[in-house]
């Protein structure tokens, strides 16, 4: 059973979100351990641009892996004020520190979000 | 699904299952790239009990397999082993497979494990006339594979007896050896990973009791368990062909630049020479007699030597296979389209980024004229363009 932090609110598609994501503040992304997992290595990382506003539940990156491809989805509305220039080299952070190094991009939050808890997520997975 | 023996081991080993073929398979356990890289550089243990095993046996059997299989069968002599193709009468290819002549009138072949139905009921098909039987005994067999430098050290220390037959064993040639634990094995220095190895065949029985003996043996020097992920990065950097990626139905041995393998030259056959018990190769050559497939395959033939001489008059529809490499980025995977300009030339057979090159590479069927190797082609990966250049195969290859 992959490890779900209790303390990041989550979605579906499997992302994790640190911080309350009330608009106004700068939220840290990234994938789920159990979706690391499913991926396998992650060999390449699409990051969305500094800059750009993202949409909630729409794809704003990819994540490749020997098998398969995944898209990348923002789990919040806003703009990107950061990514993790560290994966463009060292994209395997993901798989071995999916909730730490392996963070993907930070945004700063526009509107209400709608995400879940560790244990409704926890659930989601099993 | 059905369960490979190993199932329970693969489970322990904390491996990620997939269904493959109907069976369920691990597709990693450690990591995609860490078990890759584990068999170019120590070795790696495959468990591909999926992979289907017929065995044709009887007074005909050579003369039905040469009758059956693009590749001489006659000719094969015990102890050795062949890749061939199971052609239609058109020249498409049914299955790839790999013969072994375990005796005079006694052939194993193994097929994908995707189509041992269909061969088993072809060649049953194709020996009607002939005396000899044809049985799928896949599921009394565990095929066990041990690849790369450091796989023939392992495979030596597992035997009891027959380590130096092991260590001997050129290329496609296969023995029989007794492994610690008293148990049976039919070894083949065979494989699909561009490395040297082996592919040890037992009985399902025995399936736990070898695996473990291989972990015990090999995880000291470097073995680590492998699964269908790192088994198919491996393939395709080697420029090995997937049935059902670079062969089908709809292709020749020649569109996918195996025509070596439909063998049509005069050969010495083995025969026996009156002496009870007794083999030995005819002194002089014999002619190949009649197989399935080719008058087509002879029309192919000349189709691919007068696309070679002059690659911009093959007609729109012809494909040869490639390799490909591209940029560190967005891998081509299989099925999408290849340009050469505003032409589609082609379409991706297998694509996956590439362990050992450190970037994504790829086979693909396209037009004769996008060939040559140098060429840029572009290929779209969902919406976008990436780049990757023509590069012979194959993609990697062992240093001697």
């Amino acid at each position: 059973m992959s490890s779900v932090p209790a303390d990041l609110l989550y979605t579906t598609e499997h992302e994790w979100v640190s911080g309350d994501a009330d608009p106004g503040s700068v939220v840290t992304i990234g994938i789920t351990e159990h979706a690391a997992d499913a991926l396998g290595d992650v060999v390449y990382v699409e990051l969305p641009p500094v800059g750009d506003p993202v949409t909630a539940g729409e794809v704003c990156g990819e994540l490749e892996s020997s098998k398969a491809v995944s898209e990348l989805y923002s789990p919040v509305t806003g703009t990107v004020t950061a990514v993790n220039e560290g994966l463009r080299h060292g994209p395997g952070a993901i798989n071995t520190e999916p909730y730490e190094s392996g963070w993907i991009f930070k945004v700063e939050v526009s509107e209400d979000a709608v995400l879940i808890d560790a244990e409704a997520y926890a659930e989601h997975i099993a | 699904m059905t369960r490979s023996p190993l199932h329970d081991e693969h489970i322990a080993l904390g491996a990620t299952l997939v269904d493959f073929a109907g069976w369920d398979m691990p597709v990693r356990y450690a990591g995609d790239v860490a078990e890759h890289l584990a068999v170019r550089t120590a070795a790696g243990l495959f468990d591909i009990s999926h992979m289907g095993e017929i065995v044709v046996r009887g007074a005909d059997a050579a003369a039905g397999l040469d009758a059956a299989v693009v590749s001489g069968a006659e000719r094969l002599a015990i102890g050795r082993a062949k890749y061939t193709h199971l052609c239609t009468p058109g020249g498409g290819v049914i299955d790839d497979l790999i013969v072994y002549r375990r005796d005079w009138d006694h052939f194993l072949i193994v097929a994908n494990a995707s189509n041992v139905e269909t061969v088993t009921a072809e060649l049953a098909e194709r020996f009607a006339s002939f005396d000899a039987t044809v049985e799928n005994i896949t599921a009394e067999v565990s095929l066990i594979a041990v690849q790369g430098p450091k796989a023939v050290g392992i495979v030596s220390a597992m035997c009891a007896s027959g380590a130096d037959d092991v260590a001997m064993l050129k290329n496609y040639t296969w023995c029989t050896v007794l492994l610690k634990g008293d148990i049976h094995a039919m070894v083949a220095r065979t494989g699909y990973t561009g490395e040297d190895g082996f592919e040890l065949f037992v009985v399902a029985a025995d399936a736990v009791e070898v695996w473990q003996l291989a972990l015990e043996l090999g995880t000291p020097v470097g073995l680590i368990p492998c699964g269908l992920s790192a088994r198919d990065t491996l393939r395709l950097e080697a420029g090995m062909p997937l049935y059902g990626h670079e062969l089908t139905l709809a292709t020749t041995p020649y569109d996918a630049g195996l025509g070596w393998v439909v063998q049509t030259g005069a050969a010495r056959v083995l025969e026996r020479p009156g002496i009870e018990g007794a083999v030995a190769l005819s002194a002089e050559p014999v002619e190949r007699g009649d197989f399935v497939g080719r008058e087509a395959l002879s029309a192919a033939k000349e189709r691919a030597a007068a696309t070679q001489a002059d690659p911009a008059s093959a007609p729109e529809e012809s494909r040869i296979l490639v390799g490909l490499v591209g940029s560190p980025g967005r891998a081509a995977r299989a099925g999408f389209a290849v340009w050469m300009g505003e032409r589609q030339v082609g379409i991706v057979s297998s694509g996956a980024p590439s362990p050992t090159l450190g970037v994504p590479v790829a086979m693909a069927m396209v037009h004769p004229s996008a060939a040559a190797v140098g060429t840029v082609l572009e290929i779209d990966v969902r919406g976008r363009r990436e780049t990757m250049t023509v590069t012979a195969l194959p993609l990697y290859s062992r240093a001697s």
